[in-house]
């Protein structure tokens, strides 16, 4: 007999209900509209009730005293904190000092890693010379790097710059490089039925088919970039969330600790829907799965 | 019209006089193959083929599935040299696989003109969408259209590059039984309009005795039997001259007839 299950990932073939003994005496199933499915809450409502839901709980646990500010401050003095720092400017500047960091490591980074992989995966010679050092090193933990990046860089930008650059690298060559060996073989004969030159073929059938992997590498690096950032910010920083953080640990200020938490969350969002936009806006064509 | 021979990467330029209906006639030929040998390790798939295809005809190719005919194709289309043997094929041809292949990162228009020299010319494109009855779905990514519709614009853009030789791998095998007929009735009709030479690789017996002007059987790595089709068109499925013919065929490939209809 054939399972009616529901499939928790897929969302397919789920069953509303299922009627043991129709008027046949078959198990039937009715099939309604997606439509009237969804149910009357917003599906952004839906979304956002979890998290609120969650600083609800810690408000609570605040306020009766279950959680000590010591321990953890209470949404509402990390709010105020977080408006107080505003004020000052200490925020805005220390945001955009980080954000500044991120993204020049990632520029440096992701143009090393994606030319990397372009001439790794275009020709012969370039991914032996390129590739085999490529994939050793990208086992070396980058954090493991940090003495190394002192040393050579001393403690100023640099080295948070370079450890990001080399976080981001890695990752953008992986993925640039497998997807332009995955581009779809018979689309490359049929660039060659059309009479594409190299160049042409290059630029109509490898890099577009490579696309969709360049964007997951880049998501990747991007978030390794703000790991990097983190760990990077420890060295020294004289400026930037890094810093803030540095600063409230040693006068125990969890709430700016948690504002700095919150300012690297927000961040991270921010870009990740950068990327969100990106893919909708150059992988219009693809036929994939939206997740309904 | 000049009909350029490329033969073993030399490109020969001959010249093709025109005669009163305006096709092509050569007396030279479109296609020239001799003794076309193909191994794939110990297996040979083709032995020693001779094929030869004049200017504008219309070849059906038949066979057995596995005998070669897509890799005798992929020859002539110069995707695969790793064979041995003298080839001879225009140096403007054009294929359309049995998926339609296009690029699915260009919409329907840009995937047609693919290719072609200079900028991406719409209206060309359009032209020829119109030919095969899509310009409707120009602008569209190729993941909304149909299967026919995809079909179509994968002959759209075969044909828009005025091939002197069009190669077909079962262009049809992957539509309903409706489309097809259309299908078959459109490709019919731009041969007759475009005056190309087509190889057009089947496993629908009917399919070929309809369209081509000459039926070829492969099997054991040679073209093993062919047939001459001198019936006029449009031809009737229900002619007892189509019914013989077809049976035949049949005999050829080792279907018994009567027993079982085509493969
Ligand atoms: N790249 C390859 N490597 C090894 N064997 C191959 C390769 N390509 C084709 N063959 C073999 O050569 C034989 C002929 O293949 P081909 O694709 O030409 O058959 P076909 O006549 O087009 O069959 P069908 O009608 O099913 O499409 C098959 O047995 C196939 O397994
Ligand atoms: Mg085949």
């Amino acid at each position: 007999m054939r399972s009616l299950q529901r499939d928790p990932i897929l969302n397919i073939g789920r069953i509303d209900s299922v009627n043991p003994r129709g008027m046949t005496g078959l198990p039937l199933q009715t099939i309604t509209p997606a439509s009237a499915r969804r149910g009357s809450i917003p599906r952004w409502v839906r979304r956002f009730s979890g998290p609120v839901l969650l600083v609800l709980i810690w408000h609570v646990a605040s306020v009766s005293g279950v959680l000590p500010g010591e321990i953890l401050a209470g949404p509402a003095t990390v709010i105020s904190s977080a408006v107080k720092l505003f004020a000052t400017g200490e925020l805005q500047e220390a945001m955009w000092i980080s954000l500044r960091r991120a993204l020049s490591g990632l520029a440096i980074g992701g143009t090393i890693g994606v030319t990397l992989a372009v001439v790794a995966g275009l020709f012969r010679l370039g991914e032996d010379l390129i590739d085999a050092p490529m994939q050793m090193l990208r086992t070396v933990p980058n954090v493991a790097l940090i003495p190394l990046l002192i040393i050579w860089f001393g403690i100023g930008e640099t080295p948070k710059v370079a450890l990001i650059a080399l976080g981001t690298a890695f990752p953008l060559y992986l993925n640039v490089y497998a997807g332009i060996r995955n581009v779809d073989s018979t689309l490359i004969e049929a660039g060659r039925t059309l009479g594409l030159s190299r160049l042409a073929m290059i630029r109509h059938v490898i890099l577009p088919g490579a696309l969709p992997n360049a964007l997951v590498g880049l998501r990747y690096a991007l978030g390794i970039a703000w790991l990097a950032l983190v760990f990077g910010e420890q060295i020294n920083a004289t400026a930037g969330i890094g810093y803030l953080m540095a600063n409230a640990r040693e006068f125990f200020q969890t709430d700016v600790i948690v504002v700095c938490l919150a300012v690297y969350a927000l961040l991270g969002l921010a870009v990740d829907f950068m990327v969100r936009t990106l893919e909708k806006v150059f992988l219009a064509w693809r036929p994939a799965f939206n997740g309904t | 019209m000049a009909a350029s021979v490329q033969r073993n990467l030399k490109i020969v330029e001959t010249e093709t006089p025109v005669d009163v209906l305006g096709r092509a006639k050569a007396t030279d030929l479109a296609v020239r193959v001799r003794g076309l040998t193909r191994r794939f390790g110990e297996r040979e798939v083709l032995k020693d083929l001779d094929l030869d295809i004049a200017p504008g005809e219309f070849v059906a190719l038949l066979g057995a599935s596995g005998c070669g005919k897509s890799t005798l194709l992929r020859i002539l289309a110069d995707l695969d040299r790793e064979m041995i043997g003298e080839v001879e094929v225009p140096v403007r041809r054009a294929v359309a696989f049995q998926a339609p292949r296009l690029m699915p990162w260009k919409n329907v228009w840009r995937n047609v003109v693919l290719g072609l020299p200079g900028r991406p010319d719409r209206q060309r494109a359009l032209t020829a969408l119109e030919e095969v009855g899509i310009s409707h779905r120009a602008d569209q990514w190729p993941k909304v259209l149909s299967g026919g519709e995809a079909q179509r614009t994968s002959l759209a853009r075969a044909l828009v590059r005025e091939p002197d030789l069009l190669l077909l791998d079962e262009p049809f095998a992957a539509l309903d039984a409706l489309t097809r007929i259309k299908a078959q009735d459109l490709v019919g009709e731009l041969w007759q309009r475009h005056g190309c030479a087509i190889l057009l690789v089947t496993h629908d017996v009917e399919e070929a005795v309809l369209l081509a002007d000459r039926v070829l059987v492969m099997k054991d790595g040679v073209i093993a039997h062919e047939e001459h089709i001198a019936m006029r068109r449009p031809r009737d499925v229900a002619d007892p001259a189509f019914a013989r013919i077809r049976g035949d065929l049949l005999d050829w490939l080792g279907v018994r007839h009567g027993k079982y209809d085509n493969d």
